[in-house]
């Protein structure tokens, strides 16, 4: 364990190191280059490669052909890079493949404010890639969580095998906090299943077990891997009947949601006696945080939940959370993640409260945007 | 009469079980996938490849398919990506060798940028462009190859554009070997073939294929064997040609041989420290 003082996008890249991370591809971007230049300078020292690719399409593409050969993976980028990663993470989906995306986001669409936060592209994280699956998003709230949720990002990569989204944000990106380093044994670190020594014949790398997650055999081995961007069988051959389609389309989804115990995360507090629920999550939340004590203090039964994370939720667990009347959801977008707050509390009072905010909004802009609902 | 399977020399080299290939009948990618493992046979025989290590990348369209016929890893992704992917693989792990095979609407058109930038960084892979002068999967619109004049289904007054010369291209940059063979004379695939495996750093050879079914379609030469016939009449063979000699020119000539060989250190290389 070791005390340091670092910026979100500097233990974005402890975390990943801290993980074990062997191989990084990225291309430049506000406001998370820092993190891959963070990476040049010390992901050699711990045995690992980095390199500055052409495109962010080339990145992410990269990045899933050396988690095959065995790396942990990694790149980092910002909305109009990610738009362009949108096809490849379909690629990693459909082949299972463990890595991890960052997305520091700032204000769109299109360039946007390349220097300015935004919690815009909750809902892109999700279903940023055409077809059918659930792929794991984090966002965190601090520097601390910032390192705490990539390690987590690359454990649920490594354990579901499937890409994992962390979706941070340029305030999170450039604060300064202290920060608590863990040495490697301090932590949980999960390394994915492999087969076996290899039989000479074909392993099938799709082949689910109980969990429904497949080992997952490495290039150069002798396996003779077959990675199928096509709907594929156990074998890796195409298959495009209804059965074939079906049972993988349904085993990529429930492979996570049956480790939703692990994958979804949340901070509630005030909320045993709450009459009104704020739900927030990543910068803004710091602030929802603050707002809910000021409503504390004016006699307000305020409750506060903080999602850690954004996808996939867990229904039940949200709506145990408390009992308010009234929820109100604070975040920086038009009121994206108010859809699926609106959905579980369905029988309650849920209202948006979008805030739009180029800063990090105040303890006063969410007071002034949640206080029409109170 | 009990019915018997015929073995084939090469049958250990493919997934038997995905055989019959999806090519047309007269499509000349066969040829090309022959020679390609005829070579590989050898190499491995000879104990200077290690079958395990090798692997084999694919994007999308007809050759780029090849990839999950062959009995290697292999890894048939998205269109035009092969490249990057193939990159991160032998970045991660440098035992493996890479073969890239595609199409010139998938390695030059779509994939066209990282086509440039791994010859530029020198990427120890070997890239193999099947020319077919069109988009053959989806049946028969305008390729980066296609030649001017040709109507294809979304250039049906003729194309008004200048094709792609990729030997050129790539020969401009830091490739180690740039070469160009036709489906004509398998045996300067396996030559060439057979070189590159030996060598480090980025090497490409572009295969000019036949495509009757669709492609002659385009140019009036449905028939496989009059289309082979017509593309071995413009095929020429030169002995160390120059870059300014890499002509593919339907009216011309199409030029082949070895146009860049050089032992320029590799990406790999430099990043172990090996050479600088």
């Amino acid at each position: 364990m070791k005390k340091t003082f670092a910026s979100g996008n500097m233990a974005i890249a402890e975390g990943a190191l801290t993980a074990g991370l062997k191989f990084y591809a990225g291309y430049p971007i506000t406001p998370s280059s820092e993190i891959m230049e963070y990476l040049a300078e010390k992901l050699p020292e711990y045995g690992g490669i980095l390199i500055q690719m052409e495109d962010e399409i080339a990145s992410i593409n990269a990045v899933i052909g050396a988690s095959w050969a065995g790396a942990k993976a990694m790149t980092a980028t910002s909305g109009p890079g990610f738009s362009l990663m949108a096809e490849a993470i379909g690629l990693a989906i459909i082949t299972e493949t463990p890595l991890v995306v960052v997305n520091v986001m700032r204000a769109g669409p299109s360039t946007g404010v390349p220097t300015k936060t935004s919690q815009s592209d909750v809902l892109q994280a999700r279903w940023m890639s055409h077809g059918d699956y659930i792929i794991p998003v984090y966002t965190p709230w601090s520097v601390q969580e910032a390192y705490d949720l990539t390690i987590k990002a690359f454990n649920t990569a490594e354990l579901l095998r499937t890409p994992v989204v962390v979706l941070s944000d340029a305030v999170v990106a450039h604060l300064w906090e202290p920060l608590t380093l863990m040495e490697r044994g301090e932590v949980e670190i999960i390394n994915r299943k492999t087969p076996v020594d290899p039989t000479g014949e074909p392993y099938p790398p799709y082949k689910p077990d109980p969990d429904l997650v497949p080992p997952m055999p490495l290039f150069g081995r002798g396996f003779k891997v077959l990675v199928e961007s096509l709907i594929h069988d156990e074998r890796g051959f195409y298959s495009p009947r209804d059965d074939g389609y079906r049972s993988l389309v349904k085993r990529i989804s429930l492979k996570v949601l049956k480790r939703l115990d692990y994958v979804y995360e949340q901070d509630a507090r005030f909320t045993e006696d709450a009459d009104v629920l704020l739900v927030s999550y990543g910068s803004t939340a710091r602030s929802t945080y603050l707002a809910t004590i000021e409503l504390r203090k004016r006699g307000v039964k305020a409750g506060f939940l903080r999602l850690k994370t954004l996808w996939p939720l867990d229904d039940d667990r949200i709506r145990k959370t408390s009992n308010a009347r009234k929820i109100i959801v604070v975040e920086n977008n038009i009121g994206k993640i108010y859809l699926d707050i609106d959905r579980i509390f369905k029988d309650r009072e849920v209202y948006p409260s979008p805030v739009l905010s180029l800063e990090l909004p105040t303890p006063r802009d969410v007071l002034e945007a949640v206080e029409p609902w109170l | 009469m009990a019915m018997t399977r015929q073995i084939h020399p090469l049958d250990k080299h493919l997934r038997l079980e995905r055989i019959p290939t999806l090519y047309c009948p007269g499509c000349g990618l066969g040829i090309a996938l022959g020679a390609l493992l005829r070579v590989l046979d050898k190499r491995i025989s000879e104990g200077t490849i290690n079958p395990d290590k090798v692997l084999w990348v694919g994007g999308i369209g007809c050759s780029s398919r090849m990839v999950f016929y062959v009995n290697y890893d292999a890894a048939h992704v998205i269109h035009g990506r092969a490249i990057p992917f193939a990159l991160g693989a032998v970045l991660a792990n440098p035992d493996l060798l890479a073969i890239v095979t595609g199409g010139d609407g998938d390695i030059a058109g779509i994939g066209g940028n990282h086509l440039i930038h791994a010859a530029r960084r020198n990427i120890d892979m070997i890239v193999l462009m099947f020319t077919n002068f069109v988009y053959a999967m989806t049946g028969g619109q305008v390729a980066p190859t296609t030649p001017r004049g040709v109507s294809t289904t979304t250039t049906p007054r003729g194309n008004p554009e200048y094709p792609v010369n990729a030997v050129k291209l790539v020969g401009s940059l830091n490739a180690n070997y740039v070469a160009r063979a036709s489906v004509t004379t398998p045996h300067y695939i396996e030559q060439f073939f057979y070189k590159a495996l030996g060598m480090r750093g980025f090497r490409f050879i572009e295969i000019v294929s036949t495509c009757p079914e669709i492609y002659g379609r385009h140019i009036g030469l449905r028939d496989p064997v009059e289309m082979y016939s017509e593309l071995r009449k413009r095929v020429k063979y030169k002995h160390k040609p120059s870059l300014e000699e890499a002509e593919i020119d339907w009216e011309k000539g199409i030029v082949i041989g070895e146009f860049v060989e050089r032992s320029n250190p590799s990406l790999i290389e430099i990043l172990k420290g090996v050479r600088s």
